[in-house]
């Protein structure tokens, strides 16, 4: 089974700051580590290789320092590193991203299964995945919490849901995306360290994809920042007293009231 | 201080903190309530390649090399001294193999040890037998192709749990020391079983036990080394392991001084952090200077060791016993430091006192250190 893995080298922090002026991330000084949810994606695959043999490719959009993402990932496991980094891609939203690491697993060629972690704990989207999958025209599952069954060609899985689980049958190859239920990610071993150190990584720049320009990029993404806050916290909200009669009419008032 | 860490040594530090923090940490006061054998930690260990670091690599090791088995064991030390001995007590069983073994023992043996599939225990000590190990009372009789062994160890690390024991009997009484030999002997053979697992004060997560012998066959081809030379082999590899005692000491001591500092920034009185007051400032100033001389004692040994120095017994001794007993000063402090909340088991403290007190007390107690090394500098300034 071939897998691709794609991720996120994010902050390691939960209080990332905003860019006031660009209403962009503020990198610096900040450690970077894998995105939490992309290493269960990356356990998952290595638990599906060491049932189906096969091979795993991690992919990752972003600066060359991204590259330390990609060995950590063979350092667990992973077979081999691409690295998605062109400064025609900077400033994409999770639209021009997900066109862009489409354009770069066509360029890796077939592949059974493609999984994502469900979300980056910078941006938050959940979009990236999804958009992979529509880009590539391949089924997608998200919020995958087991892996019941899988053969190579179909797959069966427990699908998240806010109250309970649905179960999903997909034909491969398809794009999962999984959330921390699903296992525990494994620390990585001396001999795998000793491997990441010297594996090479390709780069694939614009020139190698040869996207369509007006797809990537700032000038490919459609979202725009308007303004980035934290909302402001709930007041208290205010306890009616007296008898049900009195209070029923105190309640009408004052929707009447919020109405007008 | 900088120890001037090849990038291999780094990454292995770094490795071993991260299992540290991540997975030995979180159930270190779970195993010393429970007592439980930490298999669950012991799994990590083993896929993350940290048995294979006192194993060579054609025998599915990583390193052979004391450096890193200290590197190693001071990270996990630091985070529980119970669990770190459970591995270097694996360690200890284990480098007799490595030393003496012939090609197929280590065949046979070691690529399990190495990936932690199997753990290794080192059985010398006896009731009537601890620091003075001629008072061995086990005997192995040769029987065709077999020894039989009769006999009783106690306060055996990894007894019970472990699968793999090298055990010293004697097969010559009349020989005195000349007459003990060493055998490896595999959990399950009939006649070797066990006694009771012993309730300790500290490293609760490790399991102590009698091994009990009784007509016990083990094969001929078991035998480790040669026949009469079971104390050299004790000797050679408690020179080998006593560094990775110093590293344990080491690292339970810097664990205590982390915690005591971090809490000391924390606590308030008198309406200032304690930190700011110069009475702290100095028993911080006084356990962060003896940590950092038992480190560079224990680095230096164990680097002399890797290089081949030959005799490194008044060093190795040095660092046992210093590391140890910084161990025990510094983590006695660290409980003062956190005041009557540190007497409490609420807090993480007190069993940093528990842990570091073993120290001084295996693999040679420290008044048995002191003897080897006052000899040998006579001797030395003698000569």
């Amino acid at each position: 089974m071939n897998i691709i893995v794609c991720i996120k080298q994010v902050p390691e922090t939960t209080e990332v700051r905003i860019n006031p002026e660009t209403n962009t991330l503020m990198r610096e000084g900040v450690k970077a580590i894998i995105n939490p949810f992309d290493m269960y994606a990356i356990e998952e695959a290595l638990r599906l290789k060491e049932r189906f043999g096969g091979k795993i490719s991690v992919i990752t959009m972003g600066p060359p320092q991204a590259e330390g993402a990609l060995r950590e990932a063979i350092s667990m496991g992973a077979d081999e590193g691409y690295l998605v980094c062109d400064r025609a891609f900077a400033g994409s939203d999770t639209w021009a991203t997900s066109y862009t690491l489409a354009g770069a697993i066509k360029k890796l060629g077939s592949f059974d299964l493609i999984i994502c972690g469900k979300q980056a704990s910078d941006g938050d989207t959940a979009q990236v995945g999804p958009g992979i999958s529509t880009h590539l025209n391949i089924p997608q599952v998200t919020y995958v919490k087991k892996v019941e069954e899988a053969t190579d060609k179909t797959m069966r899985l427990e699908r998240m849901l806010e109250e309970g689980y649905e179960i999903i049958e997909t034909p491969l190859p398809a794009l999962l995306t999984v959330v921390k239920e699903i296992n525990e990610p494994r620390i990585p071993s001396l001999k795998g360290l000793m491997r990441a150190k010297s594996a090479k990584i390709t780069t694939f720049t614009q020139k190698e994809l040869d996207l369509d320009p007006q797809q990537i990029g700032l000038c490919g993404s459609p979202t725009q920042v308007v303004k980035i806050f934290t909302p402001a916290p709930r007041l208290g909200g205010q306890i009616l007293k007296g008898e049900i009669p009195e209070i029923a009419k105190q309640l009408v008032d004052l929707i009447k009231g919020e109405v007008n | 201080m900088d120890y001037l860490l090849t990038d291999e040594q780094k990454m292995i530090k770094d490795l071993a903190h991260k299992i540290a923090e991540e997975k030995i940490r979180p159930v270190a006061a779970k195993y010393d309530i429970s007592e439980e054998y930490p298999w669950e930690v012991l799994k990590v260990m083993g896929e993350s390649d940290m048995f294979g670091l006192f194993i060579p690599e054609e025998y599915g090791g990583f390193a052979n090399s004391t450096m890193n088995l200290c590197l190693a064991t001071e990270e996990f030390s630091r985070a529980c001294g119970g669990i770190a001995v459970c591995y270097a007590a694996s360690a200890l069983g284990t480098i007799p193999i490595v030393l003496f073994g012939t090609d197929e023992q280590k065949k046979k043996y070691l690529p399990d040890l190495a990936k932690g599939k199997k753990v290794a225990a080192f059985a010398v000590t006896e009731p009537e037998a601890g620091s003075d190990a001629s008072g061995i009372k086990t005997v192995a009789k040769k029987e065709g192709n077999h020894y039989v062994l009769n006999g009783l160890k106690h306060f055996i690390t990894n007894g019970g749990d472990a699968e793999t024991y090298v055990v010293i009997a004697m097969t010559d009484k009349s020989k005195g020391a000349r007459g003990a030999t060493a055998f490896i002997v595999e959990k399950g053979t009939p006649g070797f079983t066990f006694g009771k697992k012993e309730d300790k004060f500290g490293i609760r997560a490790s399991s102590t036990r009698e091994l009990i012998f009784t007509d016990c066959k083990v094969p001929a081809e078991n035998l480790l080394a040669k026949e009469g030379m079971g104390f050299i082999v004790t000797m050679r590899t408690f020179d080998m392991s006593r560094p990775g005692v110093a590293a344990q000491a080491l690292g339970i001591a810097q664990g205590a001084l982390e915690l005591a500092v971090k809490y000391v920034h924390e606590r308030v009185q008198f309406g200032k952090p304690i930190s700011s007051f110069q009475g702290i400032q100095w028993m911080i100033a006084d356990m962060a200077t003896e940590v950092e001389a038992a480190r560079g004692l224990v680095y230096s040994t164990a680097r002399m060791l890797d290089a081949g120095v030959k005799d490194v017994s008044k060093e190795s001794a040095m660092a046992k016993m210093y590391a140890s007993d910084v161990a025990m000063r510094v983590s006695v402090d660290a409980l003062q430091l956190f005041g009557g909340y540190g007497y409490m088991k609420d807090y993480p403290i007190e069993k940093y006192v528990r842990d570091a007190k073993i120290t001084q007390i295996y693999e040679g107690t420290n008044q048995v250190q002191r003897g080897i090394i006052g000899l040998k500098v006579i001797k030395e300034m003698a000569k």
